[in-house]
């Protein structure tokens, strides 16, 4: 079980897609990175709220996981390539037989997971297929 | 820098071995390194042990020391580091101390590799080795690791012409050669199949697709290349030693059926020893799921991206093909601890050029590779040996 904090702090991010962007060179960051790997020290990192609509680029289906994910299953996995260009990992909310490489996807908020009965529940974005 | 040989191997059987604790494996393995190197334990200058997740799986850190400890070498308080790559911790081992003895550091140099994975429950194993991925990104939202790899397949599969049999050979490929090798984890061979009706772990990847949780260890003993035969008639010779990074999610990857670092890692290692891909006698990639050999095998160079699951079906990748590759049974059949793996592929390689490995045989094998792999391809290592 982790501590309140670690999760916490995510909350921007992991709610309203909060990220990042380089001022310098323009590209944009989620997972927020605090560091351009193409400017690095020269570049200027600016706060970047997401319109969250980006298109799934590879997807699978989970049917064995982690025990925290267990009761879930089976759930759809895809890397979600958003339309400002960074890519990252999210659950989609669809049927599995929904899932497809460049299908359309808008972010829904949704619960994540609970470390055990009396731990932290953990909420954050899933997508679901459409356009907002 | 000086040329480095390996003078010794050892590997203990791999598999569910409930009678065995972390301590009897690693002493078991590097008994029997040290004694076919003929060395005797005051020789040794320094050890490197590679060991991903000791903190998850037995709740113990500072494995670096209890090896020392238990392997009787304590008191004369040798050094001993634990090196740390995930899947890639015991080629990251071997390639530390390859720099030491290559830099003339150091002279008789122990790289080891252990992980006993089944004192915990199967859910907590999987959520160990998520770690490898990026937590706060990848596993938070429940990617487990055959979840990623079912990524890189589906991204494969909808790029380039490859089948779901031909993805199921490298499996039965792998239990092919995984039933003639004494240590392997599994010795059934299986069928196409087997692996078709076996059940769906992360799609499209299903259970006989995925490397088994193992228990096991593995050591090596490493010295300068010119005080090589003091010790045996047979030394192999380290003649390339390479390491690549990329990033530590999937989704951050320039191409994700690409891994870059292995491209990278193998380009340094074929330039390091001044060979090409069509040198090589045999390679011990990282399967750790089937589509893994298929990406290992074209991202080396042995062939174009797209070529892979076509030369598996031909058999150019079996034994008494072209290119054998997983001699050993690989990952997938002669098992996946973790942190040995990486250590086991360099005692195969050397069993083969030494003409030891009985009914797995490479016919004049004179020259092999290992190729590593931590995560979903953030760390690479890649090491060629030859005789």
């Amino acid at each position: 079980m982790s501590s309140v904090a670690r999760f916490w702090r995510k909350i921007p991010q992991r709610y309203n897609l909060v990220g990042t962007r380089c001022a310098t060179c323009g590209r944009y960051f989620f997972p927020p990175r605090n560091l351009c790997p193409d400017c690095r020290r020269a570049g200027k990192i600016v706060e970047h709220r997401f319109a969250g609509t980006g298109t799934v680029v590879t997807y699978t289906v989970i049917r064995t996981a982690s025990e925290q994910f267990e009761q879930m299953t089976p759930y759809v996995l895809a890397v979600v390539q958003l339309d400002e260009g960074p890519r990252f990992t999210a659950q989609l909310v669809c049927r599995p037989e929904e899932a497809r490489i460049g299908l359309r996807v808008r972010p829904v908020f949704r619960r994540i997971s609970a470390d055990g009965e009396s731990g932290v529940i953990h909420y954050g974005t899933k997508f679901a297929p459409g356009t907002p | 820098m000086r040329d480095v040989a390996v003078i010794g191997i050892g590997c203990t059987p791999f598999g569910e071995k409930w009678g065995s604790s972390f301590r009897d494996l690693f002493v078991q393995a590097g008994t029997m390194a040290l004694e076919d190197a003929g060395v005797a334990g005051e020789e040794i200058g320094a050890m490197y042990v590679g060991n991903m997740s000791a903190g998850r799986f037995i709740e113990q850190e500072h494995v670096g020391a209890l090896i020392a400890d238990y392997a009787g070498l304590a008191t004369a308080h040798i050094p001993s580091t634990r090196v740390e790559a995930a899947c890639a911790s015991g080629g990251l081992s071997f390639r530390q101390a390859f720099i030491a003895v290559a830099s003339g550091l150091e002279e008789i140099v122990v790289a080891a590799g252990v992980e006993k994975m089944t004192d915990v429950g199967t859910g907590v194993s999987v959520d160990a080795l998520a770690g490898a991925a990026d937590r706060e990104w990848e596993g938070f939202v429940g990617a487990t690791f055959p979840g990623l790899y079912a990524m890189i397949a589906t991204d494969y599969m909808n790029r380039y012409p490859l089948t779901r049999e031909q993805l199921a050979q490298v499996a039965v490929k792998n239990h092919y050669n995984g039933a003639r090798n004494p240590i392997a984890q599994f010795s059934q061979e299986i069928t196409i199949e087997t692996v078709l009706s076996s059940s769906l772990v992360a799609d499209p990847l299903r259970l006989f697709d995925c490397s088994p949780i193992t228990d096991g260890a593995a050591a090596v003993v490493l010295a300068p290349l010119e005080r090589a035969r003091e010790y045996t008639d047979t030394p192999v010779r380290v003649l390339a030693s390479a390491q690549a990074s990329d990033t530590i999610a999937l989704h951050d990857r320039r191409d994700i059926s690409t891994l870059d670092a292995t491209v990278a890692a193998g380009k340094r290692a074929f330039e390091m020893a001044q060979l090409s891909p069509r040198d090589i006698d045999l390679v011990e990639v990282h399967d750790c799921f089937t589509i893994a050999e298929i990406c290992a095998i074209e991202d080396l160079g042995f062939c174009r991206k797209g070529e892979a699951g076509r030369l598996t079906e031909e058999g150019v990748t079996a034994l008494g093909g072209d290119l054998p590759v997983n001699t050993s049974g690989g990952l997938k059949a002669c098992g996946h601890p973790v942190g040995a793996t990486g250590i086991k592929q360099v005692c195969e390689v050397v069993q083969q050029l030494r003409g030891e490995a009985g009914r797995r045989q490479v016919d004049g094998a004179r020259i092999g590779m290992t190729h590593n792999v931590g995560g979903t391809g953030a760390t690479v290592a890649v090491h060629i040996l030859g005789v």
